[in-house]
């Protein structure tokens, strides 16, 4: 994988990010909060491939799998969190 | 390899997946199907990666899946609303943990095969293999026990206070300087014997470094970092991504990161402080007693005759703060605003950006009460007509209402933008003791000619106001 090409999509996306969410309204900066989070464990991908391609028993692959759990929880209970409390601010307003 | 680019190919949707989403969780209207985006997102990006072919044993994978998502969704189903930042500093500290895993998994890889092997493997110079890998390890293990250590101090297993002690500054900075050095000699080390002995104590430090942190950071700070937090786990799952070369993590990651830091800088603007200043200063952890001693005692009123008052009022604002959450009186607050309306009165909240122990933290509660959307305002929108409010009742709120922060130069808050509760009419502030707020300051506030203090559990203050209002 070309290294310049990677910091390249690093920096656009950190621009992207800067942009998307400059203006929130304050009501919504929890659910922004804990969205973001479950996105953040994109690291499942990463968790994912260390615990299919390492050898059974191995010390990489008590920590993939390890990896892979937390990744879980972290993905499966950040979007079921976010989406209790959208639910929350939805039912009014109307 | 054409298989190999529908996979990557797979991997850009689900990124725009996550752009979109995050786009849409920034306005009320969108936020849920924003969630639900980036989340169909995230499910694309797992199950693409399942089909990889150097994907051999499905057996723990399946396992791994099937535990994270009962112990998450459990959590996510059962745990009440008052508990959300914790909740949601849990969830942060295991994603930063994830990141951290993944890092060192992939240096036993390296152990395994050797620098060469691997670099040729990968396609990368040994060197840089290394130093994402320390990276990823770092910012994780950071964000692992930092987040562990603000899940402590919001759910009141440790104490909430700032801790400081003599030299702590010294201290963090020459563990500090420690993992950097360690970082240094990790990526320029040949000798995996070496890397494995620096590895394992940067873990150690990281970890440490996480605690040592978040110490210093006291109760009322901690919405900012806590933004902090979930921004660093972003960067983990970036800094990840360039350890194993995948796109989809590098951008996803790098956009949490990005959202974090904007959220964290929200944060700092709306108390009118450095985000160093909130890191380092320790503060609140010294009571430190400013300005003019004002000799003027805080008079109290009895919820009978603050009955009367409210019975006759035409506006009130409701100001909340993190007393309202420890009281857990947001549903008795609804019923009183409630009451109040009823009774003629126009209700509304008004809701300071750092009030609480997270970003939105009363938001959340008052929407769980069922609070109208409409009544909940914002700081600089309730300002213009406080003047007009025949009674601001203040609950459990107080660095956030303190006039020192507008008028007194010497005040540690000077400058903090706060909701002008002390120029209503007549306010009500509902407090358990005397004590002071989290900035160990005196709130003048208190002691306004207008101002009449209700002392007591403020849940069991508003229940009796309610009661009175039923008649």
């Amino acid at each position: 994988m070309d290294l310049v090409l990677l910091f390249f999509i690093f920096v656009l996306a950190a621009f992207l990010g800067l942009e998307l969410i400059a203006k929130v309204p304050s009501q919504l900066h929890t659910p922004l909060m804990s969205g973001s989070n479950a996105i953040s464990g994109i690291t499942i991908v990463g968790a994912l491939i260390a615990t299919g391609a390492s050898e059974g028993g191995s010390i990489g692959m008590v920590l993939g799998f390890l990896a892979l759990v937390f990744a879980t929880i972290n993905v499966v209970g950040g979007y079921l969190v976010t989406d209790r409390m959208l639910q929350m601010f939805k039912k009014k307003g109307k | 390899m054409d298989f190999q680019n529908l996979i990557n190919l797979a991997y850009v949707i689900a990124a725009t997946l996550f752009v979109f989403g995050i786009k849409m969780l920034g306005s009320a209207d969108t936020a849920r199907r924003g969630n639900l985006i980036s989340g169909v997102g995230m499910l694309i990006a797992v199950v693409v990666t399942l089909l990889d072919q150097s994907i051999l044993d499905f057996k723990w994978i399946v396992a791994g899946l099937i535990l994270g998502s009962l112990i998450g969704g459990i959590a996510a189903r059962v745990v009440k609303m008052t508990s959300m930042p914790e909740l949601v500093a849990l969830f942060n500290g295991f994603g930063g943990l994830a990141s951290l895993l993944v890092a060192w998994t992939e240096f036993e890889k390296i152990k395994t095969y050797g620098w060469s092997a691997y670099s040729q493997l990968m396609g990368t110079p040994s060197f840089f293999s290394s130093f994402v890998i320390y990276l990823a390890m770092l910012i994780g293990g950071i964000t692992f026990t930092g987040s562990l250590y603000a899940y402590g101090k919001l759910s009141g297993r440790v104490s909430g206070q700032a801790k400081v002690y003599a030299g702590q500054k010294m201290i963090n900075a020459l563990a500090l300087i420690a993992i950097l050095a360690i970082g240094v000699a990790f990526t320029w080390s040949g000798d995996l014997e070496l890397a494995s002995t620096l590895f394992l104590s940067g873990v150690g430090l990281a970890l440490l470094f996480g605690i040592m942190g978040v110490m210093p950071i006291g109760g009322g700070d901690m919405p900012v970092i806590i933004s902090l937090l979930n921004s660093f786990s972003g960067l983990a799952a970036s800094a990840a991504g360039f350890v194993i070369g995948n796109n989809v993590l590098i951008v996803a990651g790098c956009l949490v990161g990005a959202s974090g830091l904007i959220l964290t800088a929200i944060m700092c603007k709306a108390m009118n402080r450095s985000l160093g200043n909130v890191l380092f200063s320790g503060f609140g952890a010294t009571s430190q007693s400013s300005g003019d001693e004002d000799d003027r005692e805080p008079k109290a009123i009895s919820t009978q005759d603050a009955f009367y008052v409210l019975e006759a009022a035409n506006s009130v604002v409701f100001i909340p703060g993190y007393g309202m959450a420890v009281a857990q009186a947001q549903h008795v607050v609804k019923e009183l605003g409630e009451l109040l309306e009823e009774n003629g009165a126009e209700v509304n909240f008004a809701i300071h950006p750092v009030a609480g122990r997270m970003p939105g933290h009363m938001n959340v509660l008052l929407a769980e009460a069922d609070v109208p959307y409409e009544q909940l305002v914002e700081m600089d929108n309730i300002n213009p007509i406080m003047p007009t409010v025949d009674v601001a009742v203040v609950i459990g709120a107080n660095d956030v209402v303190n006039p020192a922060a507008a008028d007194d130069e010497t005040s540690p808050i000077y400058g903090m933008p706060i909701i002008e509760a002390h120029k209503a009419k007549t306010v009500f502030i509902l407090k358990r003791g005397q004590g002071k707020g989290f900035s160990g300051l005196v709130n003048k506030l208190f002691v306004m000619d207008n101002s009449r203090m209700i002392y007591g559990d403020a849940k069991s203050t508003i229940s009796d106001l309610v009661n009175e209002l039923k008649g």
